[in-house]
């Protein structure tokens, strides 16, 4: 059983092609990370999954059913980007109303408030609440009923460092019972730890998808090594020159290092090399993050797309 | 079916919550005692007329304010939520679109029921434990049924104002044709039925000119809770016409239900429609 499958899915609005050919799956237990800018697509494939509405070409499937199917829904939570609940109310009379629709436990209310870090806050009308504490409820709001897909727009945003430290290890124990998570972030370093999986989206078209491993070797992207010289920059850099892998290899300074970028099939050759010589005092080697494969398959144009990533 | 009343309790907790409950049942009740006891002030007399002007009294003030008070109640049922940003995330619970929509008409058609029953029905009682001399059996029947027609009525606005909520993308939109929506049926529909009679020079097909009539819940409404109460001839203006209408009670209580009927049934079909 997948969480969802996407297969040639294209959705158009006004002619506009929104969304063309996608193919995309989410198995149990694994973590997808969905990145593209705005206007890429993300939020037209989620609505899509989540049954809001129907493609205009190709097949989308959840849990093994229907995309908006009572029942199926009943098995997803979603934390929309910028939640947004009822101000008059409190936390819990908020979840409660929730927990009533999804037809989950009103016993999961103040558990998950508590989980979420608001048993303080639970009786506090949420208009008196921080953005933080309103993603907290959000967060909550998704979890109830234990879903089987969860799929979370910005998690993060309004999160302090030990919040979103708590929110990953929270998920990272649902994966592990087996529930399938789509994360949509905008903090792609913070995000790179915890997905399996992710899928680049620009302009409609999934760009690519895979493992951070494998989306590296389809990039093709170079490795960077950074040298410590034991003498001088320019020592070190005639080793480097005088190494067998040293064709093409791109070099700069940059405060008393030499970076070098260098193939990763011929990264331990010159590893092999430096290691011999006398010159490298120090070595650190730098794979390219998500953020650089990000940047790399959407191409230049990152403010063209407004914004970067999203 | 546990879906719809979700949403019903909690516009139903909401009204409690913001007063608004209460508000309208102590209008209803502050007017219908004010009319009751003050109502034939201008003719130099102070106390209880009788229980049919008083009713007729209520149900002349009653299509002003009944209208827009459930206007104001259920204008922002739906674009309120979207502007507010649950829309969607309502949307992606195990709730269609009907169940959503008819789950608001409970508990806006609640509260609305609850404060006429309330303020009208403290009123009754007040009449009937102050007043020498009034048949009470007799205000019994006339308090409920006007109860009964005003909340239909409610209803009908309520109704109307979903048509609206579902089809606009903006709260000031909404509210603005709201108003527009009251000021057409409680002041410009009757001027433009006496305008057609004057027009048209007794041209107007007569069998047809009272069925008009029900093409205006307000005009339904005052039919029903004077009408009862006479052969016609307290009737005045386009209300005249009601005379004629081969229909009776039963047909008029029919078309004020189907008055609700419809446009929620509408509201529910543009509802399916929009997009999230």
């Amino acid at each position: 059983m997948s969480c969802f499958r996407l297969e040639n899915v294209s959705y158009r609005y006004d002619k506009a092609l929104v969304l063309n050919g996608i193919d995309l799956r989410l198995e149990p237990g694994e973590v997808l990370g969905l990145f593209g800018h705005n206007g890429a697509g993300k939020t037209t494939s989620i609505k899509l999954i989540l049954g809001l509405m129907a493609p205009s070409q190709g097949k989308v499937s959840v849990l093994d059913g229907e995309a908006g199917d009572p029942k199926i829904s009943q098995s997803i939570g979603y934390l929309p980007e910028n939640v947004m609940f009822y101000p008059q109310l409190t936390g819990r009379e908020i979840l409660a109303h929730f927990a009533r629709l999804k037809g989950a436990n009103l016993r999961q209310v103040p558990e998950l408030l508590g989980q979420v870090g608001l048993d303080d806050a639970m009786d506090t009308r949420v208009k008196t609440y921080s953005k933080g504490m309103r993603q907290r409820l959000g967060l909550a709001q998704a979890l109830l009923g234990k879903p089987r897909l969860l799929m979370l727009d910005e998690p993060t945003v309004g999160l302090d460092p030990v919040a979103t430290a708590d929110l990953y290890r929270l998920l990272r124990t649902l994966r592990n019972e087996g529930t399938g998570i789509v994360l949509c972030s905008h903090v792609l370093p913070g995000v790179e730890p915890y997905i399996d999986r992710a899928a680049i989206l620009t302009d409609g078209s999934l760009k690519a998808v895979g493992d951070l491993t494998s989306l590296r070797r389809q990039a093709n992207m170079p490795i960077t090594l950074s040298l410590e010289p034991e003498t001088s920059v320019a020592a070190l850099e005639a080793v480097v020159n005088n190494a067998q892998a040293s064709a093409g290899l791109m070099m700069r300074r940059d405060n008393g290092r030499l970076h070098v970028d260098v193939r990763s099939t011929e990264k331990m050759a010159l590893v092999k090399t430096l290691l011999a010589s006398d010159e490298v005092r120090d070595l650190n080697i730098y794979q390219p993050t998500l953020e650089d494969v990000y940047v790399h398959f959407i191409g230049s144009g990152g403010l063209a797309h407004r914004g970067g990533a999203q | 079916m546990n879906s719809i009343w979700t949403i019903a309790r909690k516009e139903l907790s909401d009204s409690l919550r913001n007063r608004w409950l209460i508000a309208i049942a102590l209008v209803f009740a502050t007017l219908a005692v004010g009319i009751a006891w003050f109502g034939a002030a201008a003719s130099g007399q102070v106390g209880y007329a009788s229980t049919p002007a008083t009713i007729a009294s209520l149900a002349s003030l009653g299509i002003f304010l009944i209208p827009l008070i459930a206007l104001l109640l259920a204008y922002d049922a739906i674009v309120g939520e979207e502007e507010g940003g649950t829309l969607l995330l309502l949307m992606t619970y195990p709730l269609s679109r009907a169940q959503l929509l008819f789950g608001k008409f409970l508990g806006h058609g609640l509260t609305l029921a609850l404060a006429t029953l309330i303020g009208f029905g403290v009123a009754g009682v007040a009449i009937a434990l102050l007043v020498e001399d009034v048949a009470v059996g007799a205000l019994a029947v006339a308090m409920l049924r006007f109860i009964i027609s005003t909340t239909l009525l409610g209803w009908s606005f309520i109704s109307l104002a979903y048509v609206v909520s579902v089809r606009v993308g903006e709260k000031p939109v909404a509210a603005g044709l709201a108003l527009a929506i009251w000021f057409f049926f409680v002041l410009i529909f009757d001027l433009l039925l006496l305008g057609t009679l004057v027009a048209s020079q007794g041209e107007f097909n007569p069998d047809l000119l009272p069925w008009l009539l029900l093409l205006n819940p307000t005009d339904i409404y005052r039919l029903l809770n004077i009408v009862a109460f006479s052969d016609g001839g307290q009737l005045s203006g386009v209300l005249s016409l009601g005379a004629d209408l081969p229909i009776g009670p039963t047909g008029l209580w029919l078309a004020l239900v189907l008055w609700f009927v419809i446009p929620l049934i509408g509201a529910w079909a543009l509802f399916r429609r929009r997009r999230i």
